[in-house]
């Protein structure tokens, strides 16, 4: 259990928008796919993706996801950003792909 | 004073606002095809042929100096000028625009001068695009579609009784729109917390009712999202125009898909739609042939999930319990 500014700082992600510092992740979710995220992923999840457009922070929201890392460098579109401020889901960015990412955070979380 | 093609009298104002708050430089097109002065009459004929255009402005140093027109091309034809420069022959005296003025004067423009375009030249007088009717009619189709859907979308919650017994909420959901895909979900969600349905029972009606969603804005000819809501359930129906679902199990089949490229660039089409939907249902039925598909699924708010959060507020209490 970590709060989303605690991870955004040891992993040293960039941020594009970060509405509740203190919301807590408990899990993770690698996927791109929004339909295997909306059936699988677990509450109080980060997910892990590349799908940078505001569809991710519909399926975020619904499904109670705390925040998105965006690999590979991707970044959001404006109206993206703009979504996971209203719907209060912080939205991160690295230049490590899905693996590291998922890998790095299983560890600053403590599952293993 | 100028005139506009429709009753500005009792015009509905959402359309008399659209048409002044749009601004000319709103619906102008800004890739211009200019030439410079020198360039030979016969060059402008095959730029008009190239790029399908009809006028050419002749511009420097971002002045417009003139435009050669269809007719001056077909006029340098008859006599014989084709080769001279385009300072000579092009149109001189314009009607402009200004980018800052409201679409309603181009409308009325367009009907008082009957050219085919106009150039529009911002506040320093420097060319900044043109315009034309198709550019304006396709703004204004545009802006009119997204208008009309807020309406409809402000009127979608029809209220029957008090409390969640017997709700109804309906969504339209269009073909392609990507952009507002979840709004249908993110209502029946926000729907279930204001009534303290279990957290976990949310999460199901979210997951059923984003996938249907998602099925008619990506395979659909558009369609609707209704929401039934009930003392011990809520009933997800989504119905949609067609085209239809060929092979229904192959459809419930997990992992199937018939999206194309882009759609699966988006992170849809990953065959889980269906097969979502199903596992979250306490009840679901399908039903599908060219004319649309209709998928029903019940989502019941079990005895055990049905308890509130600890509320320790009383009033909240007797809200609930007139709920059940």
């Amino acid at each position: 259990m970590m709060n989303v500014k605690e991870l955004s700082t040891k992993l040293e992600y960039t941020i594009f928008t970060l509405p509740d510092p203190a919301a807590q992740v408990a899990n993770g979710y690698t996927s791109d796919l929004l339909s295997d995220v909306m059936g699988n992923a677990a509450e109080e999840s980060v997910l892990i993706t590349i799908q940078a457009h505001r569809n991710t922070i519909a399926v975020a929201s619904l499904i109670g996801i705390r925040a998105i890392i965006l690999c590979n460098g991707r970044t959001p579109s404006p109206d993206m950003v703009v979504a996971a401020e209203q719907e209060t889901v912080a939205l991160l960015g690295t230049a490590e792909n899905q693996f590291t990412t998922s890998y790095r955070i299983a560890a600053a979380l403590g599952i293993s | 004073m100028q005139t506009i093609p429709i009753n500005t009298y009792n015009s509905p104002t959402v359309i008399l606002e659209l048409i002044y708050r749009l601004k000319v430089k709103d619906v102008m097109t800004r890739s211009l095809v200019s030439v410079p002065m020198g360039t030979t009459m016969r060059a402008v004929q095959h730029l008009m042929r190239e790029k399908s255009i009809t006028g050419v402005p002749v511009v420097s140093d971002k002045r417009l100096l003139g435009i050669v027109s269809m007719d001056d091309i077909i006029q340098a034809l008859d006599f014989g000028y084709i080769n001279e420069a385009v300072e000579l022959h092009m149109t001189k005296n314009l009607i402009v625009l200004e980018d800052d003025m409201p679409v309603s004067f181009a409308i009325s423009y367009f009907d008082r001068y009957r050219y085919h375009r106009f150039p529009v030249l911002s506040k320093d007088k420097a060319l900044v695009g043109m315009v034309t009717t198709r550019d304006i009619s396709t703004r204004l189709l545009w802006e009119i579609n997204h208008e009309v859907e807020n309406l409809e979308r402000m009127n979608q919650s029809t209220k029957i009784t008090d409390g969640l017994s017997r709700d109804i909420q309906s969504f339209a959901i269009l073909k392609h729109d990507f952009e507002n895909a979840g709004f249908a979900s993110t209502e029946v969600k926000k729907k279930l917390k204001q009534s303290n349905v279990f957290p976990r029972t949310i999460r199901r009606a979210a997951i059923a009712s984003y996938e249907l969603e998602m099925n008619i804005v990506v395979h659909s000819n558009g369609g609707r999202i209704t929401a039934e809501y009930g003392p011990h359930e809520v009933v997800i129906t989504s119905e949609d125009s067609g085209p239809g679902i060929p092979d229904i199990d192959k459809a419930m089949e997990e992992g199937f898909s018939t999206a194309n490229e882009w759609i699966r660039s988006l992170g849809f089409g990953a065959g889980m739609g269906l097969p979502n939907v199903r596992s979250v249902s306490d009840d679901f039925s399908i039903t599908s042939s060219p004319s649309g598909t209709t998928v029903v699924s019940t989502i019941r708010f079990s005895d055990n999930e049905m308890k509130p959060k600890t509320t320790k507020d009383p009033t909240k209490e007797i809200e609930t319990n007139d709920e059940r």
